[in-house]
């Protein structure tokens, strides 16, 4: 049973088609990428798959569940975790806090444990509050524990957001692009990180990213998207020479 | 250095101010200023909730007030006084001691439950608009009172007296003033706990990114259920308290006028803090009394005091901070369990 399974994806907006017959299995620990020209749908096939639109057509399978209906914390739960392309962290709520909340889906005690504190919701408390230190501590955030992200930089905000992704133990980590807006030497870090998060965790990376630098040294398959449609699906090597490829980025020499 | 109890501390005072109203240190109008005090500490922290930690728009509060007054002062009436309508009283005024609190728990939690008028629409809808629904709410509450005629109408409803009476007649101390200065440290107790808690961080989450919260696996909807129901059913407790504190409950006396009132308070002491809702809400109620040889010019002073404070201070008094946090030194001597 393969960990994502998408078939025929299509999402429609009035009459624009955002994604036309999208289709993608994953299985576990890979490290894939989704590419395309701006405006290519890549966002919109992550927000649905994340269940924040639902689809005009098609289907999400995520572990062999279908993701139909379901209310996007509900298939966070499934084990799907994500980051956004502009940062979404909770910004006056310091790192630590942001990186214990996102561990609603499993917090295991009611909201009567939470008032009467019982032993339960001692024992889940410090195993969140341990989860969120293990995290800061893995990821060299620890000094900035207590910080509000919003006075942070903007290097370390994505930082702090994969962490926060990675809190909810995901088995399939969605990445919308993650080197937007940062400096040559900030992409150089986040490549160590996704390296060492795809080489630590058993999960499997799916990104969205511009950077060919970032893709390439990363991802062993890329999938290529315009306007909607695939138009290429493989290796790093073929998709350099393919076409289809060259034409949707660099356009046509025919005028 | 000791570290003490916030609850012991709050306990031990309370047991002082029984003590000092006992031996008539305390007259009936400082008595009665305390009250309000604790009633008003009630309102603003539970209001605090929505319009602070979730940075909802709430102004519908006094609705929900009136149906814990209301609520809580029929099962005392029914149970304690003799009425024309309600009848007889059913229980001996011997059981007034355990009746009473679960009759205010049955007040907060019809609020409760008329918070919920609030709580489903706002799963869709937020801002200006949510606004306008809590308006609303209020609106229905008062209006659905002004026509029951079985509990009084616009003339108002009374008979809660016969309850503190039956109590004073088991034990002569000052009752009203004991159960508010409990229910405002439940409340302030629940609050906290709350906040403080995983769970509870998810509200702040939802007002900061409410797509991030929803994506990174908090469910919002639950999460505004809570903060609606806990919130109004707070509120509630606190109307019950006033009624019976009062004796005689109106349904105008909780319209528009007394919302706005707690949202002054709230905006006052500062969005999302327990401790800046707690101080303005004391800090309000001696401000009201001590401006009384004014008369009715108070009402030109305070919110000229409002506009300058939002001039010079928009964050409010602690603006986002407790105590705690600009006072670290406190933590030694006080703890929160």
């Amino acid at each position: 049973m393969s960990l994502l399974e998408v078939k025929g994806l299509t999402r429609r907006f009035g009459g624009l088609i955002a994604v036309n017959d999208f289709n993608i299995e994953l299985g576990e620990h890979e490290l894939v990428a989704l590419i395309g020209p701006n405006g290519a749908g890549k966002t919109t096939v992550f927000n649905l798959i994340s269940g924040f639109y639902q689809p005009s057509e098609g289907s999400v399978t995520i572990k062999g569940k279908d993701t139909k209906g379901l209310r996007p914390h509900q298939v966070t739960s499934l084990g799907v975790a994500r980051t956004f392309q502009g940062i979404r962290l909770w910004g006056e709520m310091n790192v630590l806090d942001n990186i214990r909340v996102s561990q609603h889906s499993n917090l295991g005690y009611s909201l009567l444990d939470s008032f009467l504190r019982t032993k339960r919701y001692c024992k889940r408390e410090k195993q969140i509050e341990d989860t969120a230190w293990e995290l800061l501590e893995a990821m060299d955030l620890k000094d900035y524990a207590f910080e509000v992200p919003r006075n942070l930089p903007y290097g370390l905000q994505r930082r702090v957001e994969i962490a926060r992704a990675m809190s909810l133990k995901p088995s399939l980590l969605l990445l919308d692009e993650p080197a937007a807006g940062l400096n040559s030497s900030d992409v150089e870090g986040l490549i160590k990180l996704v390296r060492w998060i795809y080489d630590t965790y058993p999960v499997t990376i799916w990104m969205i990213e511009h950077q060919m630098k970032v893709v390439m040294s990363l991802c062993t398959r890329i999938k290529v998207v315009d306007f909607g449609t695939t138009i290429a699906d493989g290796s790093p090597h073929e998709i350099q020479a393919n076409p289809a490829v060259i034409k949707a980025y660099l356009g046509d020499d025919t005028i | 250095m000791q570290k003490y109890s916030f609850t012991t501390a709050m306990i031990a005072s309370m047991i002082l101010l029984t003590a000092l109203a006992q031996l008539g240190v305390i007259n009936q109008y400082l008595q009665s200023v305390i009250m309000l005090m604790g009633i008003n500490i009630i309102l603003c922290s539970s209001l605090n909730l929505v319009n602070g930690y979730m940075g909802e728009f709430s102004c519908g509060h006094g609705g929900f007030m009136c149906v814990g007054a209301y609520a809580s002062s029929i099962v005392t009436v029914l149970l304690f006084s003799k009425n024309q309508i309600l009848g007889a009283p059913l229980l001996p005024g011997s059981m007034a001691l355990i009746a009473f609190p679960l009759a205010l728990a049955a007040g907060a939690a019809a609020a409760a439950v008329a918070g919920l008028i609030v709580a489903i629409p706002s799963f869709k809808t937020r801002g200006d608009y949510l606004a306008i629904i809590t308006l609303a709410a209020n609106y229905m509450v008062i209006s659905a009172i002004d026509n029951m005629e079985i509990i009084g109408g616009p003339r108002g409803f009374m008979g809660m007296n016969a309850t503190v009476h039956a109590m004073e007649a088991i034990l002569d101390v000052p009752w009203m003033l004991i159960w508010v200065i409990i229910g405002t440290i439940f409340s302030v107790w629940l609050l906290r706990r709350f906040v403080t808690s995983t769970l509870g961080k998810g509200v702040p989450a939802i007002c900061q990114d409410e797509i991030a919260a929803e994506i990174m696996s908090v469910d919002t909807n639950r999460m505004k259920l809570i903060a609606f129901m806990l919130s109004s059913g707070l509120a509630g407790l606190a109307g019950g308290l006033f009624a019976h504190m009062l004796g005689y409950v109106n349904p105008h006396s909780f319209d528009i006028m007394k919302s706005t009132e707690v949202m002054v308070m709230v905006y006052l002491g500062g969005m999302g803090s327990l401790s800046g809702a707690t101080l303005s809400a004391v800090l309000f109620t001696v401000l009201l009394e001590v401006l009384r040889p004014l008369e009715i010019w108070k009402w030109v002073v305070i919110p000229l005091l409002l506009i300058l404070l939002m001039q010079f201070r928009p964050e409010g008094i602690m603006g986002n901070k407790e105590l705690s946090d600009l006072f670290p030194k406190l933590r030694k001597y006080y703890s929160f369990k």
